[in-house]
């Protein structure tokens, strides 16, 4: 019998198509878990793992290669809203999320689940008020949007200038983890896994664009996924938790707490100059369930909250994602499932931070280290691996020979990655995350690669420079400029410039800044006009711009405890402010612009710019 | 388009106070309750101490569940006024 039968269409097959993948996928981690067993070394593992993924996607890639318009840019407007869901989950949810979310609630506590709030509740206002008009509207990529419903090259040039300001400061970020994560499990040098990353990534997204990122992103999505809660759901069965944890570790939770009086976390701080030291390691000082006091830890806590989730909302490598779903309708639902794939990482990223910490302070468990002694600690062969390339350290600062809270120093990013070998998992579970974190960083950046060139090249080069250029040329010009931008990506990755989750965060302000209020405006105010647009784009991204700057190196004092992770609030005001001011004093749109903008309000009928455009 | 104006009118008019009524509901979820934090902490809810469940998984839940229910009724109002697209 045939695997699929005839006259059935691709998208018909795509259950079947996955679940094969997705059992593929589970065969291959059992087959090397086997291997484990008959003694395979734990580098082989790694270097399959990551090897093995990596072609799969290279091949999906190759699979899918187009030369059509619509194919190239939007996938052909023809991909179901729970694939489109898991799509959107990979493009979404980058390196950082995957390596260094539940690092960062270890070592931050409850502060740092403001990123948890704000990077799932964008998608209320994705889905409330952008992904279903800008289906309608039936662009290709963001500008599109804001050059028609405001009309002008100079509307358009302005988005085109925010999209790569933001994607840009994104992509190095995730180019870095893709170099970061292929050089640990290739066992290469950084700068020679940035580029074996690169090629990875554009292997998945030069031959087919979105065509070929939508597919490849499904199956990033289910590695991803799978390697997230595999480690989770086995460390909390160890633990007997039982096998799905996320309703019962409130014990857990409680358990710290306690521990928290014991070990005196917050009350021991580290002494002397650990940032020169220890570069980039951090004790534990900061409570984990207990929020900060008083009006700026609110402040500040909902201040982070608004911006990632008015960035999530303006993030044009998401908002072009639900310009592939077959209908308008669809590209509603494909939003409640992007959240929910999403979500299944999100929720379970707490979980694993409290287990992993319980581990470590637990002094019944036989996995922890605080309150043990030096010489028992350091002997561990996990921190020995970890301490051997800088990311764990020990030091006796009051010399009594037992590891205290405030001695013992971790990178946030590590604590995922280590995770399986603090708890005593086998090695396969390493490989399996290492290949995890592999598909969340490369997806991302593939999404924001074809973002940036999509624009340079859909609305910069045809729309602007050479409107008369034929399909063949467009294309070409579109894959030339993937190239180009990757690789000034990871030219400017390998610089190290600034941590993973600074850069991501600057990334979201930078596009609420100048996105958003144009973005909303241009379907929910029929007033809004060219005039305000541009003020909007330009008056606001040079606001969050300064306060940046003004911030980080001018050395201003931050209003209302809003540091440089929340520039976007200044920014954002700003662009409101002036779309509407501008707005008002300037000629309302004339009745054809008012028109569209009804007929994009309605899901029935046309598209406003043609399937092919 | 046989669409008249009134009824275009009629139909925005619903959808816009769907979207108000959701993005209540989000603003309570992200902004209300994480304010007030420290003091939910001193309930416990499955043992959690509530503010910390909202942050780490209630608000979650909330907006995911909010999305399925706000395209069901989206996609009703649509209907209604007989401007959803051909199934």
């Amino acid at each position: 019998m045939p695997l699929f039968k005839k006259g059935t269409t691709f998208v018909e097959n795509l259950p079947k198509i996955y679940g094969l993948y997705t059992g593929g996928f589970l065969l291959f981690f059992a087959l090397m878990a086997w291997f484990e067993t008959l003694g395979m070394k734990a580098d082989t593992i790694g270097i399959l793992f990551v090897g093995f993924t990596v072609v799969i996607y290279a091949v999906i890639g190759w699979l899918s290669r187009t030369m059509q318009v619509d194919a190239y840019y939007v996938a052909g407007r023809q991909v179901p809203p729970v694939f489109n869901g898991m799509a959107t989950a990979a493009d979404w949810m980058s390196g950082a999320s995957f390596v260094a979310m539940a690092g960062g609630i270890y070592l931050g506590g409850h502060a740092y689940l403001a990123f948890v709030v704000g990077w799932t509740g964008g998608y209320v206002l994705v889905a409330t008020l952008m992904a279903p008009y800008l289906r309608k509207f039936g662009c290709y990529t963001v500008p599109d949007f804001i050059g028609t419903r405001y009309g002008g090259n100079l509307t358009r040039f302005c988005a085109v200038i925010v999209l790569v300001i933001a994607s840009f400061t994104y992509v190095t970020a995730q180019i870095n983890a893709t170099g970061t994560i292929a050089a640990r499990a290739l066992h290469v040098p950084f700068e020679v896994g940035v580029w074996f990353g690169l090629l990875g990534i554009l292997l998945c997204s030069m031959l087919g664009g979105m065509r070929a990122v939508t597919w490849t992103q499904v199956a990033q999505y289910i590695v991803l996924i799978i390697a997230y809660l595999i480690p989770v759901f086995w460390m909390s069965t160890k633990q007997g938790f039982g096998a799905f944890p996320h309703l019962v570790y409130g014990e857990a939770v409680q358990k710290i707490m306690e521990l928290e009086v014991v070990h005196q976390v917050g009350v021991l701080k580290p002494t002397g100059d650990i940032a020169g030291q220890f570069p980039g390691l951090k004790a534990l000082t900061v409570l984990h369930a207990t929020p900060g006091e008083g009006f700026i830890a609110s402040w500040r806590f909902v201040t982070l909250v608004a911006c990632m989730m008015v960035g999530t909302a303006s993030l044009p490598h998401i908002l072009m994602r639900y310009f592939t779903t077959p209908s308008v309708r669809a590209a509603r639902t494909s939003v409640a499932w992007s959240l929910f794939f999403i979500f299944l990482l999100y929720f379970t990223a707490p979980a694993l931070a409290t287990f992993t910490k319980l581990q470590l302070l637990d002094p019944s468990l036989a996995t922890s280290i605080i309150g043990k002694s030096f010489e028992e600690v350091s002997a561990l062969a996990w921190i020995k691996n970890w301490a051997s390339i800088g990311m764990v350290a020990l030091k006796d600062f009051n010399g009594d020979g037992i590891l205290q809270i405030n001695e013992f120093f971790i990178r946030g990013d590590i604590v995922v990655l280590a995770t399986p070998e603090i708890a005593g998992l086998p090695y396969v579970i390493s490989g399996l995350v290492a290949a995890g974190g592999m598909a969340a960083a490369m997806s991302t950046a593939d999404g924001l690669l074809l973002a940036i060139a999509n624009a340079l090249s859909h609305d910069l080069y045809y729309k602007i420079i050479d409107p008369k250029a034929e399909t063949r040329k467009r294309l070409i010009v579109a894959r030339v400029l993937l190239l180009f931008i990757g690789a000034l990506g990871a030219i400017v990755a390998s610089f190290k410039l600034t941590g993973i989750l600074g850069a991501v965060a600057w990334a979201f302000c930078f596009a609420m800044s100048g996105l958003f209020f144009p973005l909303v405006l241009g379907v929910w105010w029929k007033r809004a006009n060219r005039a305000g647009a541009i003020a909007g784009m330009v008056l606001g991204l040079t606001a969050g711009t300064w306060y940046l700057y003004m911030v980080k190196w001018g050395g201003m004092k931050p209003w209302w405890g809003m540091d440089d992770l929340r520039f976007g609030i200044i920014g954002a005001s700003v662009s409101l402010v002036a779309m509407i001011v501008v707005s008002l004093m300037t000629k309302a749109p004339d009745k054809e612009t008012q028109a569209m903008v009804d007929e994009v309000r309605i899901p029935r009928g046309e598209t406003i710019l043609g399937s092919s455009h | 388009m046989a669409t008249d104006t009134a009824q275009r009118e009629a139909h925005w008019h619903r959808t816009r106070n769907l979207m108000i009524v959701h993005l209540v509901i989000w603003f309570v979820f992200s902004y209300l309750v994480h304010w007030f934090a420290p003091g939910l902490n001193k309930i416990s809810f499955l043992n959690f101490p509530l503010g910390f469940y909202f942050a780490a998984q209630g608000s979650l839940v909330v907006f995911v569940v909010q999305l399925f229910v706000f395209a069901k009724q989206q996609d009703k109002i649509d209907r209604e006024f007989g401007v959803a697209e051909e199934d």
